[in-house]
């Protein structure tokens, strides 16, 4: 028995020893693309890029980007597609060979605040100088209070909760707030499906479904739209929708709005289609991430349309080359997480050059540079032509409705 | 001195391990203060001590439930929860009349521990009068309840006062609470408390870590203490000694929960943003591992693995996507290294006064 139990222990023992090992040889390849001569020959039309030409002279240095997202866990996509994103927006600003040059370092949070937290404390021992995050709003409001009490400039991919910039002049976002992404789809609703009568199914627990849900039915109230059906569900009961939808198909609901992650939704659309309930489904930018989803049959998202700011298919040549780059790399089609990421590089780099920053400031000397030429610049990136940021971290550029056709995105 | 040593030579073991835990927590506090003002701690260690304050009291806690009384708890992050929350509430709405951040902090975490005992008493009276396993059915649907009941709550606070409104239905929002203009959300349904003053310190939460040690130490030891360990080993015969079995039982979960509550407003107050699904039933289970890896009943070694547990995923940072592998590979080892003899007796021989130690820990 003693004996057993030595042995064991040696095995567990040798087995980690091995997976140490393991890790060390294959770390080097965790997401980073090699700078690539690909970047270089795409020539990668840096936005406007007019705004930071006067004093593009004295901006310059090797800049130590921090991303915080979530890499591993339920959210996983999200954290990852945004952090890949910004990956290859680092080294087509890298290959261009200009005086301003990233390093880009990402770090997991599981979109926990408390590992969010920890992850940033840890970025600022290695030297970060910006944060690039959180990739989710949990997360990104607990992270943004740390980074406006040590005065470091923030710029999150898609953290959309109004929490994460409020009250902070650090932050700001690339995305759109919750309750903008409410009003729009009220709004697009409204104008597109005039006289529909509207379910929601919304997770209660979760404060990026209850904040757009929020604002939609508030908005839709003034439009004067009919809400027949308002279904909740919890992290705990996503597996089974049945009851939601019948209450929706019982309403008589013909548009059915989902303001959540694509992982319930995906189970959604397909007990929807097990019980032959065909409405119009309607998602935010949470459903982005549908049609990469593993297992997923992509024939049961036709028709879904979707608000968000990034297509993969659109025909202008920047998103083309960045979702050539993105297969290549990563082998799948980026969702609008990889663009927020991509732009959100691009954002700090416009952002530098009109403030004349060098590597060499502090944190809290860049943040405050950065702050200031944050309302003054105007970036063209993947997710919205130019874009503009008010004082309080809020983003405007226009919502775009995409649909699926065919397993792609087209505009209606 | 000599007499110093005398005394200490007489003392029981039990309160050798006892003083030497105070000491040894003592200590620590005292190098990392050392450290951190000597600039030689960095970032990441720093941020992370409030939390780790915070789950060093819930497993010392846990451990009282656990390890003295015996009974499975598997909602210990339920309690958590309710203190974190109250305590939030408590701290967030005393920001204009108690300007000083330290005085709230501890009105916010005795709030926290008000609260959590009267959720642990409402809890425990029913259940500990039943057998077997039921109370750790029953934590584990309280852990699910208090996270669902929170997702409902509405508080806000204006110049007119608290506000709460619960959301049953589904349709409330923020909005109608019907607060002034310059009225604050302190929680928002399902988005949690966000936007709340972070105020607590690594003093706070070494204060706190001390004040549960004096509390649980002289609990175990005391008659009430002996009488719930009877009761653990034998409930029958405890009980034809004259042994309440339900005052002792509910005695100690009471005190557990609300030390539990203690921590959550401690953890609560260090975060801008909290959500109730941060005390899931993975919580109560990642404390309950931190209990089950330092020893049952074993209060130091409680205070050791949650410390050592808590840094070492964020020391295993550098694996990226392996790290939770590597930590899962870590606790089997410390699992099948502290139950082998060999390695037991082997520490035994190098450390000959542990094994009398290691009988009563």
């Amino acid at each position: 028995m003693k004996k057993k139990n030595l042995a064991a222990l040696l095995m567990a023992g040798a087995m980690c020893l091995s997976l140490l090992a393991g890790c060390s040889g294959g770390d080097g390849g965790e997401s980073n693309p090699p700078a690539s001569d690909a970047g270089a020959q795409e020539s990668a039309p840096a936005g406007n890029g007019n705004q930071g030409g006067q004093t593009t002279g004295t901006a310059g240095g090797t800049f130590k980007l921090g991303g915080i997202g979530p890499l591993t866990g339920e959210n996983a996509i999200y954290g990852k597609a945004a952090m890949n994103g910004a990956q290859i927006a680092v080294d087509e600003i890298n290959a261009l060979g200009g005086p301003i040059q990233f390093e880009l370092q990402a770090e997991d949070d599981q979109a926990d605040p408390e590992l969010g937290v920890n992850a940033y404390h840890k970025l600022l021992d290695d030297g970060a100088q910006i944060i690039v995050g959180s990739v989710t709003s949990g997360s990104g409001i607990a992270v943004s209070a740390e980074t406006y009490k040590d005065r470091v400039f923030t710029l999150t991919p898609s953290g959309s909760s109004v929490d994460v910039i409020s009250g902070k002049d650090n932050v700001f976002q690339v995305c759109f707030t919750d309750p903008n992404q409410g009003t729009g789809s009220a709004d697009y609703i409204a104008e597109n499906f005039s006289g529909a009568k509207v379910a929601v199914i919304y997770r209660n627990d979760d404060a990026y479904s209850q904040g757009i849900r929020d604002t939609f039915v508030a908005e839709a109230e003034t439009k004067g739209m009919s809400i027949v059906y308002q279904g909740t569900f919890t992290k705990d009961t996503q597996t089974d929708f049945s009851v939601q939808l019948a209450g929706a198909q019982n309403a008589g609901a013909d548009v059915l709005f989902l303001p959540i992650y694509y992982q319930p939704a995906s189970v959604i659309l397909a007990q929807a289609a097990a019980m032959s309930y065909a409405p119009t489904f309607f998602g935010v930018d949470g459903m982005d991430g549908i049609l990469a989803m593993e297992g997923f049959d992509t024939s049961l998202a036709e028709g879904v349309m979707l608000l968000t700011p990034f297509s993969a298919d659109a025909e202008d040549e920047r998103t083309q080359g960045f979702v050539k780059k993105y297969n290549e790399f990563y082998g799948e089609i980026p969702n609008q997480f990889a663009a927020d990421g991509y732009d959100a590089v691009y954002v700090i780099y416009e952002a530098i050059q009109a403030a004349g920053c060098t590597s060499d400031m502090s944190a809290a000397d860049i943040c405050e540079a950065l702050v200031k030429a944050m309302t003054a610049i105007s970036v063209d990136g993947l997710t919205g032509q130019g874009m503009t940021w008010q004082s309080t971290g809020e983003v405007s550029k226009a919502p775009m409705a995409v649909v699926i056709k065919d397993g792609v995105y087209v505009t209606p | 001195m000599k007499k110093l040593i005398q005394k200490i030579k007489g003392l029981k073991k039990t309160t050798k391990v006892d003083f030497a835990t105070y000491l040894g927590v003592i200590l620590a506090f005292v190098i990392v203060n050392l450290l951190r003002t000597g600039g030689l701690l960095n970032r990441s260690l720093t941020g992370m001590l409030v939390p780790i304050c915070a789950y060093i009291v819930m497993a010392v806690s846990l451990n009282l439930t656990v390890g003295i009384l015996g009974e499975l708890s598997l909602g210990h992050a339920g309690f958590m929860s309710v203190g974190a929350f109250s305590g939030v509430i408590a701290a967030q709405g005393l920001q204009a009349s108690i300007p000083s951040a330290p005085a709230r902090l501890v009105i916010a975490i005795l709030v926290g521990a008000v609260f959590a005992a009267a959720a642990g008493f409402i809890v425990g009276v029913p259940v500990l009068r039943l057998r077997g396993d039921y109370l750790a059915i029953v934590t584990l649907a309280f852990g699910e309840i208090i996270k669902d009941l929170i997702n409902c709550l509405l508080v806000g606070y204006d110049s007119r006062g608290l506000h709460m409104a619960f959301n049953i239905s589904g349709s409330l929002t923020i909005n109608d609470l019907g607060l002034e203009p310059g009225g604050m959300a302190i929680i928002k349904g399902a988005q949690g408390a966000t936007g709340t003053t972070a105020i607590s310190t690594f003093t706070a939460g070494f204060v706190l870590i001390m004040i549960t040690l004096v509390v649980v130490l002289n609990l175990v030891r005391s008659r009430a203490g002996r009488a719930i360990m009877a009761l653990r080993d034998n409930r029958i015969a405890a009980e034809s000694v004259g042994v309440n079995v339900t005052k002792y039982k509910l005695m100690a979960f009471v005190t557990s929960a609300s030390l539990a509550g203690a921590a959550g407003a401690l953890y609560g107050l260090n975060y801008s943003n909290l959500a109730a699904s941060k005390f899931s039933f993975d919580t109560s289970i990642l404390v309950l591992v931190y209990v089950v890896l330092g020893g049952l009943g074993n209060m130091w070694g409680s205070i050791i693995a949650a410390a050592v547990l808590y840094i070492l995923p964020e020391a295993l940072r550098e694996f990226a996507d392996y790290r939770m592998l590597v930590y899962a590979v870590v606790l089997i080892l410390v699992m099948l290294a502290t139950n082998n003899d060999q390695l037991k007796a082997l520490a035994g021989r190098i450390l000959p006064k542990r094994k009398g130690a290691a009988d009563n820990g």
